[in-house]
């Protein structure tokens, strides 16, 4: 038993209630699907309560959503959408057994990530300084059906608030697989934690891609000045 | 010290003798030592919960407000509700019984993620802190419903800390379901299909779809809540712009379903006792799996079923309300399959034989008064009577709490190699049975009288029957403080069990008791369906 205490990714021999390497790459990719099920039923409570209002108070959304910065948010996404190429090209890289450029893609993708998560930063302070965070100093000017008002900016950040939680969770399971690439830990007979990884990352983006045009553009061109 | 010979050394240790120390069982990854921290960690969530259900009956023995105000009540419901759906009926049987005995009945060494499982006890664990948190600093005063706009604006009691605690004990839940998915896809023996599986298995597999694609949604749902209260970014306060029965139909969408993460482990647990005490096939094998997965995907399109005197429309009530029926349908093909199979069975009414009977009969009756509160008409006099609460403890108490009894019998030799006395086991067994239904019995009439729920005193025309059901739940908790006497008695003194002390099939028995840390000698190699006795056979040639 002592010896199955050996991590996971510093050899490509089977854990010990595994049949073989096979069975266990198998049981970790269907792992990993079904944890990304889970998430889309985590966020889609938040995606039903965005259209549940959307559908009840259209107006107000309309109007709220032309605060958000379009130009920022069309940035933003293609930084994410970078990361994800960054991403893609990590995992080609460990199948085919190059250990430097999986270091060098998985920086890459750290990097776009923290671009991602900084311009996130420097938005959420704007809508402090225009008081368009929910509460006590909430104020949205020009809005039509200012009471509902607060409801999408609650959705705002309750929304790209959880999808930034996750890429900070990615943060930290990057660093580690920098580290471990580093040292030489996967090769193209065993990579499934990088190849995880990048499930999860796409499913990050793939959440940004619907989360854009719900918050930034729909609505936009008929109020647009 | 004297220095004596060890006695007759075993030759290969079992999974509780092979490595000793605290430490060893705090690390461990081996699903059936897993298993027993589950069991330990349950139980001890059972007894606080069981306190309050005292308490509460207590209060309730009098018409008068003489033991508590109505404060403290709030908080005694409160968390007896939390503490039982979320720490008790949610983990039971699938992280007890289920870690202990799904790998084993597939054939495999251990579930597909052992780490993750020992991970999802630790969650459960700090889930758990959070919740003995909010206990010991003053409790939590909203039910354990959460509704808001009380929850998020007015609440006096730790709706934070509570939410927390179910928030991250969510996760165990869900990663426990995952590890379950995974082990059945990838993990079983050579030869063993999908139709030769155990029908514990197959109700489990559907108890996970439920836990891995629900329990995300109370998570999502409780975070907007702590949002909400904790920093006023408003989703369900009419205040903020937000409307409060958004909240319960998302409340709802897991919380109903929950309710069959409750039971069909639970009926996972009756299927496997009743053939093996009828030592006979169960009746319709492909009826009862396909019936849990039924079960599992229509739960689903419920829950609507609780918001009948919300705002929601009459006509998506209808459907909530013909949907609610057509769950009765997979449920009662269950019910009429377990008759079936003792129907000319060599029936042995042993301990775990009697729990599963006594599930029989509750189930029912609760499942049918669930039809009662599934008729709009009724539904509107019933709701939020004790009506509604005698029908879901017929449930969740007299199913998945009798079920998890039953499977606690059933496999107590399994685990701890040790027989439990015969004779006091089936005497408690009886007494569960008696008290139950005395307890819970007289709360129907009440409830259909017009008592409602969740108040402290109550006019005195209700006393008689409020005694009585306090009195109920007197003789059960008694019942069940026997069977943990005799139970924890017989880990010590019980007589040694033989590998296979009730006769069954299924290959959880055809290893040693209790099982060797790999479970298996070797990798056994399935050649034949789960329910193969013997005798029948016999019977086939003749």
């Amino acid at each position: 038993m002592s010896s199955t205490a050996t991590p996971l990714d510093q050899t490509p021999v089977a854990r010990h209630h595994f049949e073989n390497l096979e069975q266990q790459k198998d049981a970790s990719t269907i792992g990993m699907w079904v944890f990304l099920i889970t998430e889309i039923m985590f966020f889609g409570g938040l995606f039903m309560a965005y259209f549940a209002y959307r559908q009840a108070y259209p107006a107000a959304f309309a109007s709220a959503s032309n605060k958000t910065n379009l130009l920022i948010g069309a940035f933003n996404t293609t930084v994410l959408i970078c990361s994800s190429l960054t991403m893609a090209l990590a995992v080609r890289a460990a199948a085919t057994g190059k250990k430097n450029l999986i270091v060098l893609f998985l920086i890459l993708t750290l990097l776009l990530g923290g671009a991602f998560l900084g311009v996130k930063a420097y938005e959420y302070h704007d809508k402090w300084v225009h008081h368009e965070v929910p509460g006590a100093h909430f104020e949205c000017e020009g809005c039509q059906d200012a009471g509902h008002t607060p409801l999408f900016f609650a959705l705002y950040f309750g929304m790209t608030g959880l999808h930034a939680s996750h890429m900070i969770i990615g943060f930290f399971i990057l660093v580690y697989l920098i580290r471990q690439a580093g040292k030489g830990a996967y090769t193209p007979k065993w990579f499934t934690p990088v190849e995880m990884f990048g499930l999860y990352w796409h499913f990050v983006d793939i959440v940004w891609i619907f989360l854009f045009p719900l918050l930034y553009l729909i609505d936009r061109s008929g109020a647009a000045k | 010290m004297i220095t004596t010979a060890p006695p007759a050394v075993e030759t290969k240790k079992n999974y509780l003798t092979e490595k000793e120390g605290l430490m060893s069982w705090l690390l461990t990854s081996d699903h059936k030592r897993i298993a027993i921290l589950y069991l330990i960690a349950v139980v001890a969530f059972f007894f606080i919960g069981g306190l309050f259900a005292v308490l509460i009956r207590l209060e309730l023995a009098t018409p008068a407000g003489d033991l508590v105000d109505s404060n403290t009540y709030n908080k005694f419901f409160t968390m007896h509700g939390i503490i039982m759906v979320f720490f008790f009926l949610i983990p039971s049987i699938p992280a007890i019984l289920g870690n202990f005995v799904l790998p084993m009945m597939i054939g495999a060494k251990d579930l597909a993620f052992p780490k993750i499982n020992l991970l999802s006890w630790y969650i459960y664990m700090v889930g758990g802190v959070f919740t003995l948190y909010v206990l010991l600093s003053g409790g939590v005063d909203t039910g354990w419903t959460f509704y808001t706009p009380f929850s998020s604006s007015y609440s006096n009691g730790y709706v934070i800390a509570a939410g927390l605690g179910i928030f991250i004990n969510g996760f165990s839940a869900i990663l426990t379901g995952l590890n379950f998915i995974v082990t059945v896809h990838r993990m079983r023996a050579p030869g063993l299909t999908w139709f030769r599986l155990p029908l514990f298995v197959w109700a489990h597999y559907a108890t996970s779809m439920i836990q891995v694609l629900g329990t995300p949604v109370i998570a999502v749902t409780l975070f907007l809540l702590v949002l909400e209260r904790g920093l006023h970014i408003g989703f369900f306060d009419p205040a903020y712009g937000g409307d409060p029965v958004l909240f319960q139909h998302m409340f709802w969408f897991y919380s109903h379903p929950a309710v069959y993460i409750m039971i069909l482990p639970s009926m996972g647990v009756v299927t496997e006792i009743i053939t093996t005490f009828c030592s006979k096939k169960p009746f319709g094998y492909t009826f009862i799996a396909f019936s849990s997965v039924a079960i599992a995907v229509f739960g689903f399109l419920v829950w609507g079923h609780h918001l009948f005197v919300s705002s929601q429309s009459v006509y998506a009530g209808m459907v909530f309300s013909v949907l609610s029926y057509i769950v009765a349908i997979p449920s009662a093909i269950k019910v009429f399959n377990w008759t079936a199979t003792m129907y000319k069975g060599s029936v042995r009414l042993e301990t775990p034989m009697l729990y599963a009977i006594g599930f029989i009969g509750l189930f029912t009756v609760g499942g049918l008064t669930g039809l009662f509160l599934a008729s709009l008409g009724m539904n509107v006099h019933l709701t939020d009577t004790y009506f509604v609460i005698a029908h879901f403890h017929y449930v969740m108490v007299g199913g998945a709490i009798m079920g998890f009894m039953g499977g606690i019998h059933y496999w107590w030799p399994k685990m701890f190699g040790v027989m439990y006395s015969q004779v006091w086991s089936k005497v408690a067994a009886i007494i569960i049975f008696m008290g139950f239904n005395l307890t819970f019995f007289p709360q129907f009439l009440l409830g259909y009288m017009g008592m409602p729920r969740r108040y402290h005193v109550y006019p005195a025309e209700f006393q008689v029957l409020n005694v009585l059901s306090s009195a109920g739940a007197s003789i059960l908790g008694v019942g069940y403080m026997v069977a943990f006497v005799y139970l924890v008695w017989s880990l010590k003194f019980g007589e040694k069990a033989g590998p296979n002390p009730w006769g069954a099939t299924t290959l959880e028995w055809q290893t040693s008791s209790p099982p060797i840390s790999e479970n298996f000698e070797v990798t056994p190699v399935v050649t034949q369906e789960a329910y193969t006795y013997t005798s029948e056979e016999v019977v086939h040639v003749v």
